[in-house]
């Protein structure tokens, strides 16, 4: 044990510090990020990927709120609620990314819980992230509902530029769509982590490959990721 | 360089990965059609990007028809030319350079180079190749559609790509922006992969800067891919949006046939940001690769080390990084602040250093080595004079003053086949030749491949040369007919029609080389698994054709780099990458 220990200690002394030891990764053989699996790789070069697609989007839409010659509507306004009275303004997505950002959360304790391989509480913990994600999709899919009646259209909308009702549809559901595929895969995993499908080595059905339970927390990446995203939307569009 | 290891003390560090599970095809339709090995995949991709290039190639004969005899061919009406140029373009570049490079070179090479036994997610690989025959489909059901394919160039500027006036406005536009959606996500679900590869699944003793250069160049091509697709990805999103639903992102407020559009507010110049921010790292997907597999064919027939391999590797990520800098150099006749133009040119104009780089260390290998004339040489040379000759013009293009009035003409149209058409073709079919006896296990029939050696490479030369001399004189690019205008002499037509005439010539040539490969694969003689001598692992597996699997039971163990040819002392010319250094006397 005390051996075991020691050689611990040598190594690391020996390991070089720092920016150094990224070099050293990358100048060796076999994988440049070392411990990270193949899976875990790609989905964080997807999201990199991602993160460009989201990007645009939100320099396009800022881009064309400059370029529009019409005013362009209050959002505190449009996206007010009328509750006990009152206009209460952005409460609905108040709530929305409350419910989002607690989705992260109990996603969080999914990937934890999957690690210890307790299946039951990570598979509940994945249904209550999924959960949160569809609660979301709801709400949004609500407040588009009470846009579209208020007359907002992608072409036109009755208080200023085109451009607001384009880019807000554009850009919600792109991200409402990336929610949506994160709920599907999340019922998905939790029903092979319920069944014990990495416990047993169960074979996929589409890739005829065994999982592990680190899919959960490739899964939490991806959705954590969705989350940030929102953050950045409900900045950009919401607030400003 | 030798046989340097690494790691301290002992040779052959440890295995990191656990060897992959592969999946094992049970019937014909598993190992043949939906299969998950990235060499099949590979020559699915390969032939389809070569039987839609075949349709590009037709275009630009029926384009060149036109251009060379005006009026002769009546069912070319000026639509028609332009759909032709738009699909032309857009074939080329998307869906036969970018798809077989990538997807057919980076299936077929990458694991084969690194050491692994198939890509890292072989089923999402797979998927790649079915979604990018869905777009190459739609694509092509463009073709059939009321109103015909869009004619809006394969720049698709809004706003006339998508306003009446414009041939294909109805359908064509909409297939085209699907299509090149649908290409996107695939790419996306290949490129991942070829990513992961290189970085995490090389194995034992292949460090990165051990790696042959022709990985390094599809590498490198494949992140700029994963970047600079989402800005077309979006820009068609909205250009769809416009078409479909009427929204404004791209259309400014019109008037149209008399008419005020119910159009306004839109930005057509973010459009031509997001494209060209795309665009011209476009240029370097399909141009890297090149280089990288250009590299690996000038050591392997010169029979010399690459010269400067670091250099060439550091250049090849200097100029894939500065690609995305550089991009509105297509812009400077747009209207944008003139600021950027001077910015812009200066960023372009700085790109030409780590690109003259490689082209100085590609002649230095050359130089005083034992050069072999074989077919793969002979492309590999073609390859190097066209793209100087398209480099020094895109300096001149480069600068404001200059680009502005060679703007929308041939001297541009010759540029950029120069540079991104006819070098990188060149390349490809260098590559073929090269790799074809790994592929197949056959050798190619000599006499047709010189001979079509021959044809296209003076072919194109008579072909785009000329082009430079009409652009300065004038002649502008993507016109049906320039008719009979003061400052285009009579000589000018001539020389329209002589370009024309070998451009069929050189088309027939192809007709050879289709010819050559498919007999060839019954015909050729027999090769063994490393006709060319070259150090590389793909020529290192245990059978020709490879294995599902590549490498049998044992993965193979990389001691030195990919170049080490007459070595000083080595009882061959070449010492492949697997063979263990001898022990020296101490
Ligand atoms: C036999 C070989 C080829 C011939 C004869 C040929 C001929 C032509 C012609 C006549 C045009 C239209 C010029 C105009 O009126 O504007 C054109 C445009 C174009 N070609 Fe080619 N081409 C060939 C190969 C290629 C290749 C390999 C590429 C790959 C990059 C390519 C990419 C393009 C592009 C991007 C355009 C511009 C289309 C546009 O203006 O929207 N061509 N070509
Ligand atoms: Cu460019």
């Amino acid at each position: 044990m005390a051996e075991v220990a020691l050689r611990k200690t040598q190594d690391a002394a020996a390991r070089p510090r720092h920016w150094r030891v990224v070099a050293s990764d990358w100048a060796s053989d076999q994988t440049a990020f070392k411990n990270v699996s193949w899976g875990k790789a790609m989905m964080w070069i997807f999201l990199l990927s991602d993160t460009f697609v989201f990007s645009i989007f939100l320099l396009s839409y800022m881009t064309v709120r400059m370029s529009t010659t019409q005013t362009w509507p209050n959002p505190s306004q449009v996206f007010a609620l009328h509750i006990g009275g009152q206009d209460i303004p952005l409460i609905l997505i108040a709530i929305m990314t409350f419910v989002l950002i607690t989705s992260s959360g109990t996603m969080a304790m999914a990937v934890n819980y999957g690690y210890r391989r307790d299946r039951k509480k990570t598979a509940v913990l994945m249904l209550v992230t999924a959960a949160l994600g569809a609660t979301f999709v709801g709400m949004q899919a609500f407040e588009w509902t009470k846009l579209i009646m208020e007359g907002v259209r992608p072409w036109g909308n009755p208080w200023g530029a085109p451009q607001f009702g384009s880019s807000f549809f554009m850009i919600t559901g792109f991200h409402g769509t990336h929610v949506t595929f994160g709920v599907i895969f999340l019922l998905i995993i939790a029903r092979k982590v319920w069944r014990g499908d990495f416990d047993t080595g169960r074979a996929g059905f589409f890739t005829s490959r065994r999982g592990r339970y680190e899919i959960v927390e490739i899964m939490g990446l991806y959705w954590h990721f969705v989350d940030l995203v929102w953050v950045f939307i409900f900045a950009f569009f919401y607030l400003w | 360089m030798g046989d340097v290891l690494i790691g301290r003390g002992d040779a052959i560090p440890p295995a990191e990965v656990v060897d992959v599970e592969l999946y094992h095809p049970h019937s014909w339709i598993t190992k043949y059609v939906f299969s998950q090995d990235a060499k099949v995949i590979a020559l699915q991709y390969s032939l389809t990007a070569l039987a839609i290039g075949l349709v590009a190639l037709v275009l630009s004969w029926l384009m060149r028809l036109q251009l060379g005899f005006p009026g002769v061919f009546s069912f070319i009406d000026p639509s028609q030319y332009l759909q032709y140029i738009t699909m032309h373009g857009m074939i080329m570049v998307i869906y036969l350079l970018t798809a077989l490079f990538l997807g057919g070179f980076g299936n077929y090479l990458i694991p084969l180079m690194v050491g692994a036994r198939d890509m890292v997610f072989p089923y999402v690989n797979m998927l790649s190749y079915w979604v990018y025959l869905l777009a190459v489909l739609v694509l092509v059901a463009s073709f059939f559609v009321p109103g015909g394919p869009t004619g809006a160039g394969w720049t698709l500027y809004p706003p006339q790509a998508i306003l009446p006036g414009t041939p294909g406005h109805e359908w064509g536009i909409i297939l085209m922006l699907v299509s090149l959606i649908i290409f996107i996500i695939g790419f996306t679900m290949g490129g991942l992969n070829y990513v992961v590869t290189v970085l995490q699944a090389r194995t034992r003793g292949m460090t990165l800067m051990r790696m042959p250069l022709t990985v390094w160049g599809i590498f490198t091509a494949t992140v700029l891919a994963l970047l600079a697709f989402p800005a077309l990805f979006v820009a068609c999103v909205m250009m769809l949006f416009d078409r479909v639903l009427g929204t404004s992102f791209f259309i400014p407020a019109l008037v149209s046939m008399g008419e005020q559009l119910k159009y306004g507010g839109g930005s057509p110049i973010l459009f031509q940001h997001l494209f060209w921010f795309f665009g011209h790292p476009e240029v370097y997907i399909v141009a890297l690769p090149a280089f990288g597999i250009v590299s690996d064919l000038i050591a392997t027939h010169a029979r010399r080390n690459i010269f400067g391999y670091r250099m060439m590797v550091w250049a090849i990520v200097a100029i894939g990084a500065l690609s995305f800098v550089v991009w509105a150099h297509h812009m400077y006749v747009s209207g944008m602040n003139p600021w950027f133009g001077f910015f812009f040119a200066t960023t372009t104009l700085v790109i030409a250093v780590p690109t003259a780089i490689k082209v100085y260390n590609w002649v230095l290998t050359l130089w005083r080595g034992d050069i072999h004339l074989t077919v793969p040489m002979l492309f590999a040379l073609a390859f190097i004079v066209t793209f100087v000759n398209g480099g020094l013009t895109g300096l001149f293009l480069g600068n404001v003053v200059v680009d502005v009035p060679l703007s929308d003409t041939m001297f541009v149209v010759a540029h950029f086949h120069m540079v991104m058409g006819v070098a990188p073709i060149l390349v490809i079919f260098g590559a073929i030749y090269h790799w074809y006896p790994k592929i197949t296990g056959r050798m190619w029939n000599e006499a047709l491949a010189k001979f079509h050696f021959w044809i296209t490479f003076l072919g194109a030369y008579a072909i785009f040369f000329p082009m430079h001399y009409l652009g300065l004189l004038g002649m502008p690019r993507r016109y049906h007919d320039i008719g009979q205008t003061s400052f285009i002499p009579e000589s000018a037509h001539t020389l329209n029609a002589f370009i024309s005439i070998v451009a069929l010539i050189v088309g027939v040539a192809q007709m050879v080389f289709l010819f050559n490969m498919f007999w060839s694969l019954r015909h050729g003689r027999k090769a063994d698994g490393n006709p060319w001598r070259a150090t590389t692992l793909e020529w290192q597996t245990p059978e020709t054709p490879p294995g599902h699997g590549n490498w049998g039971k044992e993965l193979p163990v990389v001691y030195r780099w990919a170049y080490d040819y007459n070595v000083p002392g080595a009882d061959q010319d070449f010492i492949p990458q697997n063979q263990p250094p001898t022990p020296r006397p101490a």
